[in-house]
């Protein structure tokens, strides 16, 4: 029950992020480690900061 | 892909024609009981039948027929995942950030301005709108995309049309967002003129977000859900201080301002909001704004089933005779466009290839995501119907009729609504100016204001309390204000990135969006580009709703057939002419609905161009009409009819041009003997090697 509930407050997190463009910060470390493991890891502050600029880089706009 | 389609069960079969006897006996009720109000939950219950049936068998249609998605085949969110644009997520994941991209104030204003012809018409165009037209329009972009490296729109339009086409179609695209942001911004306009209370809470909203921005930057990074909350807390304080502000004699002035003054204060705050760095201001603004849209969405939802409000609006008025107050013209074609969110939008074609089909983990799940994400719009488009249709009749059309119609007094108001057979009295009028907070309701335009007395209404029903209509409708005047300036921030920074990439086709220097000078100049030009229809929406003689909302329609609409074009052509290029029709009939559907729309704009009684002359003739008489008061303005109101014009032809000239090269992409590809789509090659989802691309 516990574990189930954490699930679902995780995606819920997720989603949350991922409608303001940030997308699962744990999904891209295990990607990194994954494919990549020269690469050094960001701390989430930096991936934070990455993305928020991503976002308005222009592209796709908002829905009227 | 016919082994996926298992036969069902008896049960399941049972239970689907249970469905479609309790739709067709609800839409049954809404289509033919007159006389009486019917209750909104018949609508509700209509719908949702609707829905699910155009869910399970029409988007199964197009998703096993026609675009023929394929489990087994790796998505590019798979073959390119580089765990930043590229992320195989799942998929309610997915479906709440494209449900949150595409839900916008669109689908909140349409209807309302819809409903002067009654709810009948409006309903009955979201529901088979956005079955056979909206959701087909989303989901098969979607699926086209998904083939195709999660490439935009106009790529796809490049590849498969040609490049001029792609070209055209983008310009068209540069042309509609500057009218969409010009009237969005003009529904904040009307919301807030001369009224203090509403000003001084988005006012508020502006160094709240700067907190929110530094908090975010430099105290805690990154954590969205806190500063939210934060946020929402302020925004609620400022919402019940408002109130302190209006009734003070010394700060309510400040805060009093009429249309003009407003439109100038907005395009100063939109250029300023998207030069300035956007962690400061855009972002935390957006973040707020995204979820207090999702909360408040769910809370008309709760509230419209809680109350179960009675409609007070016939089914169908006398205004599908096109003489309308709220806006002119017939019911065909000017229901179509009016409603344009809601039933199909061109825009979600955009967001459809963009971030989303970089993120669907797997092509079987771009139903749900695709088609159920805009039938979930298609739903808040009926909530905003139900919220109009359930306010007495006279109060919405002395909300949404122009003065230049009502007058400027309750008295007169009241007089001329119900001599058109709405019977209301100044006190009714007067009374519920006063629950709300506000000194007038008359000629309040643009949907927000009216949304916002009928959600007051009802979740006054459900929290009953002294004063708290008007915190209520307060907060749903903050809430569309608040997103719309986020739109109107986002999209003037994405309009300076597209001038900017035009100016550098002939400067280079101008095209570097980090420098000053180039950054300076696009968002003055793009400020300048909607800000010339936001001011001239504001010195309107019929108020601005009523002259631009058309033109929004038709662009918009306008991007929606090319959209559907695409999927035509495509169908046709591999080879699955048995499905033309799928596409097919909606985009020729709504090229049909903007080329009239387009042309009664043009020529005729309710044209721009006669507009424009009984202006020009009154000058020449040596006349000002009303609401001009010297000759500059009359030569003013004059030009902008004549714009509006220009503008309105070189709409209908882009989907002309449009369709004559999907014609003849159609044509080619009818002769070849074999698919000529464009479609990645096929990779099977277990042998795809991920991220091989990062």
């Amino acid at each position: 029950m516990k574990a189930a509930l954490q699930a679902a407050w995780r995606r819920a997190v997720q989603t949350a992020r991922l409608c303001c463009g940030v997308p699962d910060y744990d999904g891209y470390v295990q990607h990194l480690r994954t494919h990549h493991p020269e690469r050094r890891v960001p701390s989430y502050a930096e991936f934070f900061r990455e993305r928020q600029a991503a976002r308005y880089r222009g592209g796709g706009g908002r829905c009227c | 892909m016919s082994s996926v389609t298992a036969p069902p069960s008896p049960a399941a079969k049972i239970l689907w024609a249970a469905i479609a006897v309790v739709g067709a006996w609800c839409l049954g009720v809404v289509a033919l009981r007159r006389g009486e109000p019917i209750n909104a939950i018949w609508v509700v219950a209509a719908s949702i039948a609707v829905f699910m049936i155009g869910y399970r068998f029409y988007g199964r249609l197009i998703e096993h027929g026609v675009l023929r998605m394929d489990p087994t085949r790796a998505p590019p969110a798979v073959l390119r995942n580089d765990g930043l644009d590229y992320v195989p997520t799942d998929k309610w994941v997915v479906f709440g950030h494209h449900f949150a991209a595409i839900a916008g104030a669109g689908p909140l204003v349409g209807p309302v301005l819809a409903a002067q012809m009654g709810y009948l018409p409006g309903t009955l165009w979201i529901l088979f709108g956005v079955v056979f037209a909206g959701a087909v329009q989303d989901f098969m972009i979607l699926g086209l995309s998904l083939r195709r490296d999660g490439r935009s729109l106009g790529h796809m339009l490049r590849e498969e049309l040609g490049p001029v086409p792609g070209v055209v179609a983008m310009f068209g695209v540069l042309v509609l967002m500057m009218i969409v942001l010009a009237v969005l911004a003009l529904v904040v306009v009307k919301a807030l003129t001369h009224s203090p209370w509403g000003t001084f809470t988005v006012a508020c909203t502006i160094p709240i977000a700067l907190l929110m921005g530094l908090y975010l930057r430099y105290l805690r990074p990154g954590r969205i859900l806190e500063v939210s909350i934060i946020g929402l807390v302020l925004l609620l304080l400022s919402i019940a201080y408002g109130a302190r502000v209006a009734a003070s004699p010394t700060l309510g002035p400040l805060f009093d301002f009429d249309a003009k003054v407003l439109a100038w204060l907005l395009i100063a705050y939109g250029f300023c909001a998207s030069v300035l760095p956007v962690w400061l201001l855009l972002a935390p603004r957006d973040y707020l704004s995204t979820f207090l849209k999702i909360g408040t969405i769910a809370l008309l939802a709760l509230a419209i089933f809680l109350v179960a409000p009675p409609l007070q609006m016939p089914a169908v008025t006398r205004f599908i005779d096109g003489s309308g107050p709220v806006f002119q013209g017939n019911l065909f074609p000017f229901l179509f466009i009016t409603i344009a969110c809601g039933a199909v939008s061109g825009w979600h074609s955009i967001i459809a290839s963009g971030t989303t089909p970089k993120l669907l983990a797997n092509e079987g799940q771009a139903r749900l995501i695709g088609y159920g994400g805009m039938l979930m719009e298609a739903f808040v488009a009926i909530m905003a119907l139900i919220a109009a249709c359930s306010l007495h009749p006279g109060v919405y059309f002395a909300m949404n009729s122009p003065g230049a119609l009502i007058g400027n007094t309750v008295e007169s108001a009241a007089t001329a609504i119900s001599q058109w057979g709405f019977v209301v009295t100044p006190g009714e009028l007067q009374q519920t100016a006063q629950n709300i907070g506000e000194h007038s309701i008359l000629s309040r335009a643009g949907g927000a204001p009216t949304l916002a007395v009928g959600m007051a209404q009802l979740l006054h029903s459900v929290i009953p309390g002294e004063g708290m209509m008007a915190f209520w409708y307060h907060y749903a005047i903050l809430f569309e204000a608040l997103f719309i300036l986020t739109t109107v921030d986002a999209g003037t920074r994405v309009g300076r990135f597209m001038i900017q990439e035009i100016a550098g086709l002939i400067h280079k220097p101008l095209q570097a969006t980090e420098s000053w000078t180039g950054n300076l100049l696009a968002t003055a030009i793009c400020v300048g580009l909607w800000g010339y229809f936001l001011y001239q929406g504001a010195v309107d003689p019929l108020g601005g709703i009523n002259t631009l909302w058309p033109l929004f329609g038709i662009a918009n609409q306008m991007l929606a057939a090319i959209a559907l074009m695409l999927a035509t052509v495509v169908t046709v290029k591999l080879k699955r002419t048995r499905y033309l029709w799928v596409p097919g009939i909606p985009a020729a559907w709504l090229v049909i609905c903007t080329l009239a729309a387009g042309w009664a704009k043009l020529s005729g009684p309710i044209s721009f161009t006669a507009a424009a002359r009984k202006y020009a003739d009154a000058m020449q008489a040596g006349q000002w009409l009303a609401p001009a008061k010297s000759a500059a303005e009359m030569q003013r109101i004059v030009t902008n009819n004549y714009v509006d014009a220009a503008l309105t032809a070189l709409f209908m000239l882009l989907i002309v041009v449009m369709l004559a090269f999907a014609l003849r992409a159609i044509a080619a590809a009818w002769r070849s003997d074999r698919p000529t789509a464009r479609e990645e090659p096929y990779v099977a989802l277990n042998g795809a090697t991920q991220g091989q691309h990062a």
